[in-house]
């Protein structure tokens, strides 16, 4: 049997953070909660007559986004209409760029699940308008709101470099996480705000050529995608060892019953009949209005897992989670600044908030609202390291602070939870647990060391986990040696 | 340059036109006469004229990105032909997005 390769390459549209919308003063609202039709005006409903006039901001992110991905910038820029007609487009075209796009000829290192990396090369990076969002009744009609109609949109749009499923949510991940370090986009894909298509083909392993390929289009989470592209090379790899062959279509993806649905074989490009909007003059853009954008870029998501790598020396696995999301990074960051230690921060970061996050689904970007601020994490942590607390007590701890908040001193004196050390008082409990268990004291000195360990709990148990443990581990072993003798 | 019945019925279909087989055949010859004319302009030799992008003298027509008070709803759907909840009604059109 042959074995086959998938080719896959991604476009991704992220709607740029703008106030208003690409070519009219209408404010761009969250497409989920404002009423409908709230945010338009006669540009972007399509009145005969208006003239569009491009958002500056629009083209600024546009910029900060190609140079982030290190493109090209082009001299000049033109505006194209794309017609096509379908009733969430109320002009009938969209005003999109055809040959003369913001960004060209970029690339994206993604991380790869075997810790390498492999670039991933971006063609080009272009703006166009949003269009309406339309919702069918079911009865024969649908809906149309247009509040979302002229939105600016970046459309990035990379070579057919994606070997799995797998790569391309690690170049979707990577691509967010820098859309959201540039403030452009702030990821959030339940809200619509980044939408990818992918382009998918499978040939044999080792050959380099390009077979017929297919698109998938309304995929509006990564875990969608990354299940869309699965079952798409599934069925490809099927019709090719079937003898049938691919043929070129559009599909769409059912997220909730994990299907793809034909929905019609490929119009050529030419069919959109592309060309230059005559309303929008050109767009020049200076190269030192590139050198000045290039300047006021921010620290991006590769360089500041690097430097978290080579500075504070985190691995690279932990550095890539913290690094990923810019809250976590800045949240990371603001509690070392308080004086936590790299290591021990990374650790309860990833492993304890995490959690907790998780049980109450929150996602990671949202880590600046939850009730441990960065300096109780800090402060706990000093206190665990100082042996105050020990590590048990330092997560029950967090899951007060989590639920509530507050002062982690505060909460370990006004509790009792500071460790016990005290001699006498781990002695009076290891005595009397030995005392309580005379069958397991027996089967110790008999040679079974798993009773050590039961044991040891039930010291713990006795001191209400607030032993410090080597000091109760000494004493424990003190006393089940004098009974050997 | 000759435009052919096939692509008439191609161009009708994006714009979404019934034409009758008749109109279809006016269309052909008439767009390719226009087509004929215009390509009289191919005689001229562009070989030193860079591509024109814009006959507009004008670049960088850019608007701060400011915000300004939309249309009520009600005059947003005034024209519509109908109109529910506070939306554009339209016939539905499944499965040919684009």
């Amino acid at each position: 049997m042959t074995l086959y390769e998938p080719v896959i390459g991604l476009e991704v549209h992220a709607e740029m953070l703008t106030r208003s919308k690409m070519f009219c003063s209408c404010a761009v609202v969250d497409n989920t909660e404002a009423p409908p039709n709230t945010a338009t005006c006669p540009v972007c409903l399509g009145m005969p007559g208006v003239l569009p006039t491009l958002n500056a901001e629009a083209v600024e992110m546009g910029l900060r986004v190609g140079l982030a991905l290190g493109c090209t910038i082009p001299p000049f820029n033109q505006f194209a209409r794309k017609n096509y007609f379908y009733p969430d487009l109320p002009r009938g075209y969209q005003i999109s760029q055809y040959e003369y796009p913001l960004a060209i000829n970029g690339f994206l290192d993604i991380d790869l699940p075997d810790g390498g990396t492999r670039r991933i090369r971006v063609r080009r990076a272009h703006l166009e308008e949003d269009t309406g969002k339309l919702t069918h009744t079911g009865d024969g009609a649908s809906l149309v709101d247009l509040n979302r109609a002229g939105v600016p949109l970046l459309e990035i749009v990379s070579e057919p470099d994606l070997r799995s499923a797998e790569e391309a949510e690690a170049y979707a991940r990577q691509l967010r996480s820098i859309l959201q370090y540039l403030g452009v986009n702030h990821g959030d894909m339940s809200r619509g705000v980044l939408r990818f298509e992918a382009n998918v083909s499978v040939r044999p392993a080792g050959s380099d050529e390009l077979r017929t390929r297919t698109e998938i289009k309304n995929l509006n989470s990564i875990r969608g995608m990354v299940r869309a592209i699965q079952k798409e090379v599934e069925r490809q790899i099927h019709l090719w060892e079937s003898g049938q062959g691919v043929r070129q279509a559009t599909l769409g993806w059912d997220d909730d019953r994990g299907q793809l649905i034909i929905q019609r074989t490929k119009e050529s490009a030419s069919d959109y009949r592309y060309f230059p909007e005559p309303d929008l003059p050109l767009l020049q853009i200076s190269p030192e209005h590139v050198a000045e954008v290039r300047q006021g870029l921010p620290e991006l998501p590769a360089a500041r897992r690097d430097r978290f790598c080579r500075d504070l020396g985190l691995n690279r696995a932990d550095a890539a989670i913290l690094t990923a999301e810019q809250a976590v990074a800045d949240y990371y960051e603001a509690a070392l600044a308080a004086g936590g230690a790299p290591q021990p921060v990374a650790n309860f970061l990833i492993g304890e908030i995490f959690r907790l996050m998780n049980a109450d689904a929150l996602g990671r970007d949202a880590i600046g609202t939850i009730k441990v601020t960065p300096e109780a994490l800090a402060e706990l942590l000093r206190l665990a390291q100082e042996g105050a607390i020990n590590l048990n007590t330092a997560k029950r701890v967090l899951d007060i602070l989590y639920a509530e908040g507050g002062d982690p001193a505060r909460i370990v004196a006004e509790r009792g939870l500071a460790q016990v050390t005290d001699e006498d008082a781990i002695r009076a409990a290891v005595d009397s647990v030995l005392a309580e268990n005379p069958a397991e004291v027996e089967a110790y000195l008999a040679g079974s060391e798993k009773v050590a360990k039961f044991l040891m709990g039930q010291v713990m148990r006795a001191l209400r986990g607030k032993g410090q443990p080597q000091a109760v581990q000494e004493a424990l072993d003190e006393a089940l040696a004098a009974r050997r003798s | 340059m000759t435009i052919s019945h096939e692509q008439v019925e191609h161009i009708a279909d994006l714009a979404k036109l019934d034409l009758t087989e008749e109109e279809i055949a006016t269309f052909a010859d008439q767009l390719s006469a226009i087509l004929a004319s215009v390509e009289q302009l191919r005689e001229v030799d562009t070989s030193a004229v860079p591509p024109t992008a814009s006959v507009l003298p004008l670049s960088n027509v850019l608007r701060p990105d400011q915000v300004v008070a939309s249309l009520p709803t009600a005059e947003a759907l005034a024209n519509a032909p109908d109109a529910a909840a506070d939306q554009f009604r339209v016939p539905a059109i499944l499965d040919e997005s684009p």
